[in-house]
């Protein structure tokens, strides 16, 4: 019962912050917002009892990637932005694909949702958290993607420092 | 959960480990380099190479000698089989021209860094994943980082606006594509709760083919992955990023990537969704069908050399996909010997473009080429081999691959496609013999004039041979590409 409330809460939360971030006129408000939103994926995470995919969505995107939009939205000049016309001509265009795509996704779930198993939230009876869980998999079965991300974050530097610097 | 990392899995992953350490290891020799004498990366980026082929030639010979058909590696992330092996070659190919070819080039553009030789060891690195990798998270990854590497080197001329377009819009619409195919993968894993290719075909092949799910699965995995290997409609970024990128690049992108792509939407369609073929097929034929006439029919009109060999690449996956479509041993054997040739021939291609690039032009016109027979008969006459094997003209190895996809598609009945793939082979010899008459038929141009290199020379020489011997001394290939079948369909 208190997590169908909650569920509904955060939801809302999400889908409301989701809707004022691209509909608030200034970027500030709008980065705000983009906030709560994540925040309400967080505490949806945490009902599914998957706290280690939570507290990671709070520090990586509410607060490291946020922090980074708010820097851009600094440089930018927002009062110019401000008077900018905002909604290009695509906009009922854009309305009819999203129509046809949660048509879609409506259709989809209600033909196909019996057959579609949904995870169970954290194995009973082994006395272990979330996050040990997680460690778990990720250091044994998934060891290898693992160890090529690094690989992949040290493409992602070299390519900053090639594309940023004037004289390599 | 026991977790141990054996000797086997050290054996499966070792070509990789060889990259990961050279690329490494250039990105530190390099600060002892002097601008001058950059071409050292370029040999320790060759070195590199032959480790890796040794460590790929051991594998194969060890499944040769144990009669095993596949190795598997790290608890079933890695599966070491022909088909991984096949592919691994042509990477090892690919990059290798693509190193000898690019220190001349790199030095006319003053672009000549070591972190160039590093990200191609890196995207390599990356292409080996997609063609042994049997998990999904694995799969992704080596993806993206092959992809990574290939935006920075398409925007690696940092001075030239063209370089820095095609690597934003490669960058946004590659970004979008593995945003849909990470979607697909999520409900992939979400019907089969593993992220093993073969746990996941168990499943599927246990649903109802009609599922709804398995649909939905289905069609955001293949527009992400039709996006990769830019067959239409989702090609729109190629012309563009091939247009912009260093040419060498070009080459190395339009060949390796595209190689590495087929290998991953190969494996996915031939393993996971095998059980649904009957859905996926009529699908990838019209694919099939909508990119052969968009990319023909785009490249009548280009007039960048660069453009018309992109639009030619695509209407190339387009013959390559329907040997998908068909699927029968032919086909799938078609597909591995179009590859294979495509890699030459095309590679040809593009260092000729490479070679035309001197201090004065960019020499990416197709004018450019006029009178090359007058004043530089040899490259003329090798431009024109490549050409005729793209076009598909016997005896070149062209001729080869279309023969296998076009046998392949009679032999399972698909007779109005084999039609349309026949009548686009005249459209495209129209488009190839216009660069043809220009070098041939053409008053010889002042600004034309080839700056090659000895990595040119020996890039354009390996090419032309190759483009010949397949055509006509085929079967040591044919018998490569019969061993590069999943072992259930040899």
């Amino acid at each position: 019962m208190l997590d169908t409330a909650l569920f509904y809460i955060f939801a809302a939360l999400t889908l409301g912050g989701g809707v004022l971030t691209i509909t608030r006129r200034s970027a500030v408000h709008s980065a705000i917002w983009l906030i709560t939103s994540l925040l309400g994926v967080a505490g949806l995470y945490l009902l599914q009892r998957a706290e280690f995919l939570a507290g990671v969505q709070v520090i990586l995107y509410v607060g490291g990637i946020m922090v980074l939009f708010l820097f851009v939205i600094m440089l930018v000049n927002l009062d110019q932005a401000a008077k900018e016309k905002r909604f290009s001509g695509q906009k009922w265009i854009a309305l009819a694909c999203v129509a046809a795509v949660a048509l879609q996704a409506l259709w989809f779930v209600s033909k196909g949702a019996g057959r579609f198993t949904l995870g169970q939230p954290s194995i009973a009876g082994e006395n272990l958290g979330n996050s040990e869980h997680v460690s778990r998999v990720l250091f044994s079965q998934y060891l290898l993607p693992f160890e090529l991300a690094s690989i992949l974050l040290l493409v992602a530097i070299i390519g900053a420092v090639v594309m940023a610097k004037k004289r390599i | 959960m026991n977790f141990q990392f054996t000797q086997t899995d050290f054996f499966v992953l070792r070509p990789a480990i060889l990259l990961c350490l050279f690329g490494c290891g250039i990105l530190i020799t390099d600060f002892f380099i002097e601008a001058r004498q950059k071409f050292f990366n370029a040999l320790t980026a060759l070195i590199g190479r032959g480790f890796t082929g040794y460590a790929l030639w051991q594998q194969q010979s060890y499944l040769k000698a144990n009669g095993l058909p596949e190795l598997v590696g790290l608890s079933g992330a890695i599966t070491i089989d022909g088909f991984g092996i096949f592919f691994n070659w042509i990477f090892l190919i690919a990059t290798a021209l693509a190193i000898i070819i690019s220190t001349r080039y790199l030095e006319i553009e003053q672009e000549h860094h070591g972190e160039y030789y590093a990200l191609l060891l890196f995207a390599q690195t990356g292409m080996v994943f997609l063609a042994t990798a049997t998990e999904l998270v694995t799969l992704f990854i080596g993806l993206e980082l092959m992809a990574l590497s290939f935006y920075v080197m398409v925007g690696f001329l940092r001075g030239d606006k063209r370089s820095n377009e095609a690597a934003v819009k490669y960058l946004l619409l590659g970004a979008f594509s593995s945003g849909m195919l990470v979607y697909g993968f999520s409900i992939f894993y979400g019907i089969a709760n593993s992220t093993k290719l073969a746990d996941i075909a168990q499943a599927i092949s246990s649903r109802d083919p009609k599922d709804p799910m398995v649909f939905l699965a289905l069609a955001t995995t293949a527009v992400g992955l039709l996006f990769k290997i830019a067959a239409a409609p989702f090609h729109m970024w190629a012309p563009d990023a091939y247009e912009g990128a260093p040419t060498t690049i070009t080459a190395y992108l339009s060949v390796a990537s595209k190689a590495a792509s087929f290998a991953f939407l190969l494996r996915i369609f031939q393993s996971p969704l095998a059980s649904v073929r009957p859905t996926w097929e009529p699908l990838l034929g019209a694919v099939a069908l909508l990119t052969m006439t968009l990319g023909n029919l785009a490249a009548i009109s280009q007039t960048n050399i660069k453009r018309l060999l992109a639009y030619s690449s695509i209407s190339h996956a387009g013959y390559i996909l329907l040997g998908l479509v068909s699927g029968n041993q032919t086909g799938l054997k078609g597909i591995a010997v179009y590859i294979l040739v495509y890699t030459f021939m095309n590679f040809g291609a593009f260092t000729m473009v490479v070679a035309m690039r001197n201090q004065k032009i960019i020499g990416d016109d197709i004018d450019d080429m006029a009178g090359l027979m007058v004043k530089r008969p040899a490259y003329a006459v090798l431009m024109l081999i490549f050409l005729l094997s793209l076009a598909g003209i016997p005896p070149t190895a062209g001729f080869l691959g279309k023969y296998y996809i076009f046998l392949s598609l009679i032999q399972t009945q698909h007779y109005y496609l084999a039609v349309f793939a026949v009548l686009y082979v005249a459209v495209a010899a129209y488009y190839y013999f216009r660069i043809v008459k220009v070098m041939f038929a053409s008053e010889a141009v002042e600004r034309g004039e080839i700056s090659d290199s000895a990595g040119i020379r020996v890039a354009l020489a390996v090419s032309a041979v190759f483009t010949l011997l397949i055509g006509v001394y085929p079967e040591p290939f044919l018998e490569m590409a019969q061993r590069s079948l999943f072992a259930s369909l040899r």
